[in-house]
């Protein structure tokens, strides 16, 4: 295959040696030439006499349009999509904004500044270079400095070059050829092939994440538990004729701890016909207390004085200690509590019937304590 | 960048006898000015005094950090320059007479300092086994002590290196610095509490003393820088090159970049959670016109500086640092009033009280710089980095 000539490269061991090097490149007037350095000489491009880089301006545009759009999509969600009133504070707070704003900031100028360099200047895909895979290039990039010159120089000569550079302390001095298949082929980036690799590593990247998120997450390790022989509440069988999984009582059944209440919508009779089947002892006055406080106490107040705790937004209750909630019988005032009467609901639900009737013996006490008998002060 | 090394520059250069003059003239202005701020105004003098303290210890201690820094990381480029920074670690000793008067106005500065007050307020009742005359007395001369000892220390074996060249020296300074660091983050955060948060003691912010770094660093480097860039333009510090400057302009736009991320991160905490016992602080610094005080610190201690020290060209540029360097000191002035002053005056007032303390500031360093430099060399010529710092490029 035919070999062309790259140019002329040189090793030396210092980065003074490589810079003065250059300096002296210049001097004889070579413009297509390149200076090689494990890690970056600063003020090299001022020996080059390099342009400024413009890839300071990506990164301006592409922080501004972090910035932007960070603040254009906050804006946007708090203003138009979804206004929420937070902590009390204005829709637009712009200073919740500046993190985001910040960061966003900060990535888009640094991956997309990055992206642009490799994809612009350094022509990725595009990775043929005549000096890849040299003996120069391996140096170079571990511990010497080099230069190389190119062919394509219009004061490009074989000779001169080499004696130049050997007399500025190059060492290795010699030439790189490279094949016609190396030639730069100049921008790639929308090549059929690349465009083909990078969406197929887009759908696998894609496809996986689909199946990690939605399929492989999902997935139950065992079901034994969650899989019983046996109906959940409102779920239909086929093993009754009905179709319906739950059962009604067997007729003239009572359930244990679930006996009716004989006495509903009859307050008269339970008055007179109920009495309370729990002894006054301090084990029941203090399950009373403790049951008229959480239940009772929110309306009625602490000792049954009527003087809610609501704050008026619901209606107080009369007092418990009127001549006529004093005359009842413990049957009535079971049969308040248990039916509820006017605004006040009935609370079966939340207290047990042992319940009701310690809470019927502590307003005894409660009325005690305010009417006193002689007999109590002595 | 050239291949050439650059000789030793000469040394044992004092600056002109109109320095000696300029300085004491300015200290003299300012002394007169500041007794008679005292006689008139003692309460608002002694809150300036709070300021001229802090911007000194800024200064001293400041300097102190970059010395050990340059010790603790084995920093090459800053060595030409390490005589000026040790200069101003040589303000220690004077911070006792600068926080004397203070001592004696303690009662007017700090409303946890009285008996009557404390004892309705179980808030300061909490806060009493720490806020009380004689801890908080004892532990300033503490950390005075500890910036006067590791200044000297340091200082003695620098100038010392100067005539042996011992390279166990540096060593021993390396040592010095690994246990500074832990002290100086202890003192520098607890004056900052004791002479800053405390003036508002039912106030709290657990980023004061960051805050309060953050201002200090960029107080240090900007007076280093300045007086590096003068006696570099006079020709006492030949053989500086664009890399130092740039190394010099590069920490200071860094630690701009830091001051204001550490205040932003102290406005939006309070700012969010929005309770009442926190919020107050900035709403009296929202108020009454010192709001022109605070959006005048965002624009001189952030954006001027950030936009002007920005592009690469400005770090290298003597001039543009220079003026930087004398903006930021101003600016760290101006944080420092915003800091403490609201305290005194819930609007914004200026008084001629002011006048004399930073003129006590400029005098005072004029002064020692003149001094230091008839005592000492310029440059640490017996530092066994200096050539390679001579030969520094990025």
């Amino acid at each position: 295959m035919e070999k062309h000539l790259y140019g002329l490269t040189a090793l030396f061991d210092t980065p003074d040696a490589v810079v003065h090097a250059a300096e002296e490149t210049v001097k004889a007037g070579y413009t297509r030439y390149d200076v090689h350095a494990p890690y970056p000489l600063h003020g090299i491009e001022r020996t080059m006499r390099l342009k400024t880089s413009p890839l300071g301006y990506f990164a301006l545009v592409f922080g501004l349009l972090g910035a932007i759009s960070a603040v254009g999509l906050m804006t946007w969600i708090t203003l138009v999509d979804y206004p929420l009133v937070i902590g009390g504070k204005p829709f637009w707070s712009w200073p919740a904004f500046v993190p985001v704003a910040f960061e966003l900031t900060v990535l888009l100028a640094s991956v997309l500044t990055v992206v642009s360099m490799i994809v612009i200047y350094f022509k990725f895909p595009n990775n043929s270079h005549p000096l890849h895979d040299t003996p120069f290039m391996k140096r170079v990039s571990s511990d010497g400095f080099g230069i190389s010159i190119e062919a394509a120089d219009p004061l490009f000569d074989e000779a001169k070059v080499h004696a130049m550079l050997a007399s500025l302390g190059g060492k290795e001095v010699g030439a790189v050829y490279f094949d016609e298949a190396d030639r730069d082929h100049g921008q790639k980036v929308f090549d059929l092939k690349f465009i083909g690799v990078l969406a197929g590593v887009g759908i696998a990247v894609a496809g996986f994440a689909y199946l990690a998120l939605n399929v492989l997450l999902y997935l139950p390790p065992f079901d034994w538990m969650m899989v019983q022989n046996k109906l959940k509440p409102q779920a239909a069988s086929t093993l009754f004729r009905d179709g319906i999984g739950m059962r009604q009582p067997v007729l003239g059944t009572v359930a244990r701890g679930f006996l009716p209440y004989a006495f509903k919508g009859k307050p008269e009779e339970a008055g007179k016909s109920l009495a309370n089947p729990l002894p006054v002892t301090q084990k029941v006055l203090d399950l009373g207390r403790e049951k008229y406080l959480t239940f009772c106490s929110p309306c009625h107040g602490n000792f049954g004085r009527g003087d809610s705790r609501l704050n008026g937004q619901f209606p107080n209750p009369p007092t418990l200690h009127s001549d006529k909630v004093r005359e009842w019988s413990d049957g009535s005032i079971y049969h308040v509590i248990t039916e509820g009467q006017n605004v006040m609901p009935s609370y079966a639900a939340q207290v047990s019937r042992d319940e009701r009737w310690a809470i019927v013996h502590y307003i005894r006490v409660l009325q005690r304590a305010q009417h006193a008998k002689e007999s109590d002060l002595r | 960048m050239s291949t050439e090394t650059h000789s030793l520059p000469p040394v044992n250069k004092s600056l002109p006898p109109e320095a000696d003059r300029i300085g004491l003239i300015l200290l003299a202005a300012g002394v007169v000015l500041v007794i008679a701020a005292f006689v008139f105004e003692p309460v608002r003098a002694s809150f300036d005094a709070v300021i001229l303290y802090l911007f000194m210890v800024s200064l001293a201690v400041g300097a102190l950090f970059l010395l050990a820094l340059e010790y603790i990381t084995g920093a090459v480029w800053s060595v030409p320059m390490r005589r000026v920074t040790e200069f101003f670690a040589g303000l220690s000793p004077f911070l006792l007479i600068l926080v004397l008067p203070l001592f004696l106005h303690i009662h007017d500065l700090f409303h946890w300092s009285h008996a009557e007050a404390v004892q309705q307020d179980p808030v300061l009742q909490g806060k009493a086994a720490y806020l009380n005359i004689p801890f908080f007395v004892t532990r300033t001369l503490v950390f005075i002590g500890i910036w006067i000892a590791f200044a000297a220390l340091f200082v003695r074996h620098s100038t010392h290196q100067d005539i042996t060249k011992d390279a166990a020296l540096t060593r021993s300074n390396v040592r010095l610095a690994a246990v500074f660091f832990p002290l100086f983050a202890f003192t520098i955060t607890f004056t900052a509490i004791d002479w800053g948060m405390s003036l508002e003691p039912h106030w709290f912010s657990t980023i004061y003393g960051v805050y309060y770094f953050s201002g200090t660093v960029i107080a240090a480097l900007a007076a280093v820088t300045l007086v590096v860039v003068l006696f570099h333009e006079r020709g006492y510090l030949p053989g500086l090159r664009r890399d130092h400057f740039y190394s010099l302009g590069a920490l200071l736009f860094g630690f701009v970049n830091f001051w204001a991320y550490i205040a932003f991160a102290q406005f939006l905490l309070i700012w969010y959670a929005n309770l009442p016992e926190e919020t107050y602080w900035f709403i009296a610094r929202w108020e009454n016109g010192w709001q022109i005080v605070s959006v005048l610190l965002i624009v001189m201690k952030f954006a001027v500086p950030y936009i002007v020290l920005l592009p690469q060209e400005a770090k290298m540029d003597t001039r543009r640092l220079k003026i930087m360097a004398v903006w930021l000191l101003a600016a760290h002035f101006v944080d420092l009033f915003w800091l403490v002053m609201p305290t005194h005056s819930e609007s914004l007032s200026l008084s001629w009280t002011e006048l004399g303390f930073p003129l006590v500031a400029v005098g005072m360093t004029v002064l020692l710089l003149s001094w230091k430099t008839k005592r000492y060399n310029l440059v640490p010529v017996g530092d066994p980095k200096l050539q390679r710092a001579m030969d520094f490029h990025l």
